[in-house]
């Protein structure tokens, strides 16, 4: 009987849709080696101090990286931090900064637009002119901002982009809740006595979200970028701890190795930062495969 | 016979705003100022061409759209006192405190976009029982395939998604959905014109089956004049966001007055090659409903206009029981149209 | 009658990702020069894919699979036909608009927003009459008192000649790509935006120099379909394709539009291939009428034959299914639904909605039989006249 249920049904020809793009496959399993990565973290890289595990280990200061050797397998950076236990530790962090970000403005965004498109009228036109003021904010400056204001942290970087972010997502929602409004269905539910609140949980939301989904998966990548170059420029997670960005950073000074070996110290700024671009393209690929699967015009009629 | 509805002078304008402070500027007049009478258990057939505002008046009715003025009296059956409630203004939650959201429903024209995709047709259908009233959840199951059974379908067809379905089986959902709270009164809006030829008979005759069974009345908004003959006991023609004339049907068909709807009928395609149609031609489009002509609005292509249908507006004048029309001419049209195009 | 098109067995299949959809399944019917041909079906039955594959331009991802689609333009040698689908692309293309051309459904996709109704008008013509046009302003020229400069008046011919010789010769191609000379064809437009002005003129439509200057929004719905008349007029076509061309006008307008195209057979249009599903339109425009159901062809006859003496299940009842004038009986309906092209019902494709079905009928589709004069039909139980 479960078997039969058209909404598994249905499920199952959307996630059957999904895998037959062969970007999404590769977009998918990269993302699932980052979550095993992630979960497996204490068995992968077990943390030295138990209630720090964010915290990479260093032996010793020096400022020279040491190539990857038996005991660093990847090698360290500037500082003598274990390259290796950074990124195990670091996809946690990427994961966090992304999702929560995400969701959080996610969750704005879709409740401002769907409100603004939904009622329209002079309600829409308060809304959509402070998200104008929003969106004509210099966005990094405007994060900085708050972080200065805040105070330096990971947590803080995760709340500014968050604040800022939801801008992008309300216009979408809007948009495609416009479309929606006026739809039979719509009135049809407005005809049985449905309030308002209900037509846009029940009928708006789920039909309208789709855009605003995809744009969102492809936004995490980005915004780990986003939250890295915080890092980098110091604003983001404190010193030494776990996290793709930081680990750039230290490295920013062995970009190029002495003369005549100038390669001496690729590991320290090719991996971490490969690993975060493996990141960002794994949710490129989701978001491409979703948004062909989620086009209304190539589903079934 | 018994009223069900009585629109009063309903007026439903849709602004156009410009300029830096979107004040209004002008006015779409979709519906402008019509009288209509809708008595329990007919149906009345509304028709008219694209634009001339019969969907709006439908829509206005159910409170889908506000109107800009005038009234609508519900008459409502209340045991055996009849209440009558003007619901032109009243709020969505009082229309539903006073029972009657329920007794006002709709058939959409599109039945694609008429149903949420992603719900199944028992959701559909059990929307509008739980929008309204409390049940238990065994007690609405029967209750939905009781309504599935009414249309035609069977409850094999509960647990399935609206695109799996026909444009008619699609249709009959609708209408078990609109059926489902125990309606007076149902609007139809064009509930046939996206269907088949060979389906649209179904419909149809579902549609007359259940209107004798729940003694329903029905407003059939329709341009297809031949689909409006065979459902409708009345039918009103409009024009330009005004009713130019209306009529029992076999009256109408017989002896119409208005020069719009003697050129309507005269127009129609009928499916029958030894009826050779005599087609009135009418020169020009329908006019902008933002800046509809004065006087008459059918001045600008009516074939037999004087000095005075341009400067005064006809008001709706009963010419014989049951037979209104608003034209100046209404006495003289039908010799005027004989001498013109030869007696039909 | 001579022929104007034949069409043999024609298959077009459509490939989408649900499965291959068999929209045309062997299909063959003739059309007569100086007749119009009108072909009924519900939505989906296959009538518009028969005259996109007559044009050539079904869409992706259909294909015509096999068949012969023969093409007589001259009545008055009624030899060998020309096969269409055996042609290359650049003969349909010249083909197209020209000898045949079509009508579409919706007067608002079928022109070009940004272009002006002259232009569009003035296009076909130049696609196709260039040589023609290039004569006449060559006649024009050699007149005297054109009031253009004598030297110039004299260059001007010899390029025109060039033209009228051959549209595509190398030295026009050449001065189109120079600044100054560019500007050689300003007559030709003159001349072809001339033409549009009679050409809609002739169509009943008011102020036509004001119009050719207007864009389509400008114009009403009845107005922009006599536009596209127009286009498709243009080059007075052999055969003239109008699929659903009255469908989304209202009734008055459609009065016009089908008033019009009445006068237009008498005149100008040599044949026509009348598309819709309002058996209305069909009964007082058509000479012959085709009716399809689910891809296939079920019956053809004289206009009269098929209201009055209906021999296919099909047909019959989805005249009965029609309200008339005079409906005072229930509507008959055709119960069930129209089959999914991808499964197609074996044999007879009408057989699962028919009262008068055997065991034949769901193993082999019936051929298509003389019945009667000029009146065929594709059902092994066809009624009795």
């Amino acid at each position: 009987m479960l078997n039969n249920h058209p909404k598994l049904k249905e499920l199952k020809f959307t996630a059957s849709r999904i895998f037959k793009d062969p970007s999404a496959i590769i977009g998918f399993s990269l993302i699932a080696v980052f979550i095993v990565i992630a979960i497996g973290a204490p068995y992968f890289a077990p943390p030295k101090w138990e209630s720090r595990p964010y915290i990479m280990p260093h032996k010793g200061f020096s400022r020279m990286p040491e190539p990857p050797s038996k005991e660093h397998i990847l090698g360290t950076t500037s500082g003598q931090y274990d390259i290796y236990y950074g990124i195990i530790w670091g996809t946690r962090t990427a994961f966090r900064v992304g999702l929560v970000v995400v969701g959080f403005s996610l969750v704005i965004g879709v409740a401002v637009g769907t409100i603004a498109g939904y009622f329209g009228g002079i309600v829409d036109e308060i809304i959509m002119r402070l998200v104008d003021v929003v969106l004509a904010l210099p966005y990094l400056v405007l994060v900085m901002a708050f972080i200065v204001a805040l105070g330096k942290g990971l947590d803080n970087v995760i709340l500014a982009i968050a604040v800022i972010q939801w801008r992008n997502y309300a216009r979408v929602m809007r948009a495609s809740i416009l479309t929606l409004r006026d739809l039979d269905y719509v009135h049809a539910s407005k005809l049985m006595g449905i309030s308002h609140l209900k037509i846009m949980l029940t009928h708006i939301i789920p039909n309208g979200i789709f855009p605003v989904l995809v744009i969102g998966f492809m936004d995490i990548g980005s915004i780990v970028i986003t939250a890295s170059f915080l890092s980098f420029l110091g604003l983001g997670a404190p010193l030494g701890y776990a996290d793709w960005g930081q680990m750039v950073a230290m490295a920013r000074d062995h970009i190029i190795g002495p003369p005549g070996n100038p390669m001496q110290y690729w590991h320290a700024i090719l991996i971490p930062g490969g690993v975060m671009i493996l990141f960002v393209l794994a949710w490129n690929l989701i978001g491409d495969a979703l948004r062909d699967a989620f086009d209304p015009k190539v589903r079934r009629t | 016979m018994q009223k069900l509805l009585e629109l009063k002078n309903l007026v439903k304008h849709y602004p156009i705003r410009g300029g830096i402070f979107r004040r209004q500027v002008n006015s779409v007049k979709a519906v402008d100022g019509i009288d209509l009478d809708i008595y329990k258990g007919e149906c009345l057939g509304l028709v008219g061409e694209s634009g001339c505002g019969k969907t709006t008046v439908s829509k206005t009715i159910v409170r889908l759209h506000d109107p800009t003025s005038g009234e609508i009296h519900f008459h409502k059956q209340n045991g055996s006192e009849t209440v009558v409630t003007d619901i032109s203004r009243i709020s969505h939650n009082a229309l539903k405190k006073s029972k009657i959201r329920g007794k006002l429903q709709m058939v959409f024209q599109d039945p694609t976009t008429s149903m949420d995709p992603r719900m199944l047709i028992k959701n559909v259908i059990a929307e509008p029982i739980k929008g309204l009233e409390k049940t238990s959840s065994r007690e609405l199951e029967s209750r939905i395939i009781e309504l599935l059974n009414l249309v035609g379908l069977s409850k094999y067809h509960l647990l399935r998604y609206p695109h799996e379905f026909s444009g008619g089986q699609r249709q009959r959902i609708a209408v078990a959905r609109a059926i489902a709270t125990k309606p007076d009164f149902i609007v139809l809006d064009e509930p046939t014109s996206a269907l088949d030829v060979s389906v649209q008979a179904q419909i149809l005759n579902l549609l007359k089956k259940l209107q004798e069974e729940f003694n329903l009345t029905y407003l059939f908004v329709t341009h297809h004049l031949l689909v409006v003959k065979y459902i409708s006991t009345r039918i009103a023609v409009m024009y330009l966001g005004k009713i130019v004339e209306s009529a029992p049907t076999d009256r109408l068909f017989e002896r119409p007055v208005h020069p719009y709807t003697n050129a309507l009928l005269s127009g129609i395609p009928v499916p029958n090659v030894n009826y050779t149609p005599r087609p009135i031609i009418l020169s020009g489009d329908v006019p902008s409903p933002i800046d509809p002509p004065p006087g008459c609005r059918f001045s600008t292509r009516c074939p037999f206009v004087k000095e005075r249908c341009s400067a005064e507006i006809p008001k709706l004048k009963e010419i014989e029981p049951g037979h209104s029309v608003a034209c100046h001419l209404a006495s003289e049209t039908e010799k005027l149209i004989a001498d013109k195009y030869g007696s039909r | 009658m001579a022929k104007v098109i034949e069409i043999k067995d024609v298959n077009t299949n459509f490939y989408t990702y649900e499965g291959i959809i068999k929209a045309l399944d062997s299909v063959s019917l003739t059309i007569d020069h100086g007749s119009t041909f009108g072909l009924v079906g519900e939505s989906g039955c296959g009538k518009s894919v028969t005259a996109r594959s007559i044009m050539r331009i079904v869409q992706e991802p259909g294909k015509i699979e096999s068949g012969k689609i023969l093409f007589y333009p001259d009545p008055n040698k009624n030899g060998e036909g020309v096969d269409l689908l055996q042609k290359p692309e650049s003969y349909m293309r010249d083909l197209r608009g020209d000898k045949i051309s079509m009508i579409f459904q919706e007067p608002n996709s079928a022109l070009n927003p940004i272009f002006t109704i002259g232009f569009q008008i003035s296009e076909s013509l130049l696609f196709h009459r260039k040589k023609e046009l290039c004569q006449s302003v060559v006649d024009d020229l050699g007149k005297t008192g054109n009031g253009l400069f004598i030297p110039l008046s004299a260059l001007l011919k010899k390029i025109y000649e060039i033209g009228a010789r051959n549209p595509e010769a190398l030295l026009l191609g050449l001065f189109s790509r120079i600044p100054i000379l560019k500007r050689w064809d300003r007559l030709l437009k003159k001349k072809a935006l001339n033409r549009s002005i009679e050409l809609i003129d002739d169509l009943g439509i008011p102020n036509p120099q004001e119009v050719v200057k207007l864009y389509p929004h400008n114009l009403s719905g009845g107005m922009k379909q006599r536009v596209v008349i127009a286009i498709a007029l243009a080059c007075h076509p052999v055969l003239l394709i109008a699929d659903e061309a009255t469908s989304n006008l209202d009734v008055t307008i459609q009065a016009q539009i089908l008033n019009l195209l009445k006068e237009l057979k008498k005149k100008e249009i040599s044949s026509v291939l009348l598309i819709t599903h309002d058996l209305g339109v069909v009964a007082h425009t058509c000479d012959r009428v085709g009716v399809m159901y689910a891809g296939q062809l079920c019956e053809v006859a004289d206009v009269r034959d098929i209201f009055e003496n209906p021999r296919h299940p099909y047909t019959s009842a989805l005249l009965g299914s029609v309200p008339k004038l005079l409906q005072k009986k229930t509507l008959q309906s055709i119960e069930g639904n129209v089959p999914n092209l991808v499964n197609p019902p074996e044999g007879c494709r009408f057989h699962p909605r028919c009262q008068y079905k055997t065991d034949i009928c769901s193993e082999k589709a019936p051929p298509m039989e003389e019945v009667g004069t000029n009146h065929s039909v594709a059902c092994y139980h066809h009624l009795s006249g």
